[in-house]
């Protein structure tokens, strides 16, 4: 049986080059640790704050694909392939790297800090063309039940990427139970907790706290506050 | 002079100069860049390396020949695949496969 993880908040490595702070769940650049590099094809949680008017220069990607969650703030993306896009919270964005891509990532606005989620998992196919996605769904409801923002299915709800995992989103009222059901048999769940406190198959999570599990089929989620929660199913093997 | 060798095996010209650029930022680490089997073969031939990296464009038809070799010529030279071309978990991929050593 494959064992739990949980990544307390304040557990994560802190990378702070001024103009970025970002709080790392899994080794990333320059900060190593064996007992950090992954959960299944879950390769990167960062948690990252930008401060106005700076972003990421223009860097290269492949083979991996890379998701882009703003919690606060307004980011700028632009890359090789001539997307140019403002992304604001309650908007998702997925890019395959596939067989490369140039991006630069900035912060749009000159003074306000942007935070965003920043993850990437392994892809299921190697050197895929690449591409671009972004989806609003600040309209979608997500009010006392899971909101699917990605899925591996182009014709699913939500962007979709080249791998089996599904994201969902969800705003939970205080003292509200509710059930997650694997959508792929055999997959783990990674919940990680943007606001709020809840419970998760019994282990309490407070604010940007992250619970990797490996759940028969369904897992049982309690808000002890008011909270927001971001569950995403990953694959084991790939 | 470089404590570890790293061939770095990929075919995007750019992001194959990105990977060498920042593999040599580190003084310890000394990064080649070769984009084609024969030219990793001809490199095997000059030189002995720790770690092979297998970036974008190496497929399947690629990198059974290219683990072949590493298992011919330099059978505990670490031959792994490098996924993000460059950005992000080069540093951390190189400790990582290095620690397994």
């Amino acid at each position: 049986m494959k064992n739990n993880i949980l990544h307390k908040a304040d557990s994560r490595f802190v990378a702070d080059h001024g103009w970025l702070k970002s709080a790392q769940t899994f080794s990333f650049h320059d900060h190593y640790d064996p007992q950090r590099i992954q959960f299944g094809a879950l390769r990167v949680l960062n948690d990252d704050i930008v401060n106005g008017g700076k972003g990421f220069g223009r860097h290269p990607h492949d083979n991996m694909e890379i998701i882009s969650i703003p919690l606060e703030g307004t980011l700028e993306h632009q890359d090789s392939m001539g997307n140019v896009a403002v992304i604001n919270p309650g908007e998702i964005q997925a890019m395959s790297a596939g067989t490369g891509i140039y991006h630069t990532e900035f912060n749009k606005h000159p003074d306000e800090p942007v935070t965003f989620l920043q993850i990437w998992l392994y892809p299921n196919k190697l050197n895929v063309d690449p591409r671009y996605d972004q989806l609003d769904y600040s309209k979608g409801d997500k009010h006392n039940k899971f909101l699917q923002i990605l899925s591996p299915d182009p014709n699913d709800e939500g962007v979709w990427i080249q791998q089996q995992s599904w994201f969902h989103i969800g705003e939970l009222d205080k003292g509200f139970e509710i059930k997650y059901s694997l959508k792929q048999a055999g997959n783990g769940l990674y919940v990680f907790v943007i606001k709020g406190n809840v419970v998760v198959n019994g282990q309490d999570l407070e604010r940007r706290d992250g619970y990797g599990l490996w759940p028969d089929a369904e897992v049982d989620i309690k808000a002890t506050s008011n909270a927001e929660i971001l569950l995403m199913e990953i694959p084991e093997k790939w | 002079m470089a404590d570890i060798n790293i061939l770095v095996l990929a075919d995007h010209a750019e992001i194959l100069e990105t990977m060498i650029r920042l593999i040599n930022k580190n003084d310890q680490w000394q990064g080649t860049g070769v984009s084609t089997l024969e030219e990793a073969r001809l490199a095997f031939k000059i030189n002995t390396f720790d770690l092979v990296l297998l970036g974008v464009g190496v497929n399947d038809e690629t990198e059974s020949p290219i683990l072949r070799l590493c298992d011919s010529v330099a059978p505990k030279t670490v031959c792994m695949r490098h996924y993000g071309g460059g950005s992000g978990l080069l540093y951390s991929e190189i400790k990582h496969a290095l620690a397994q050593r």
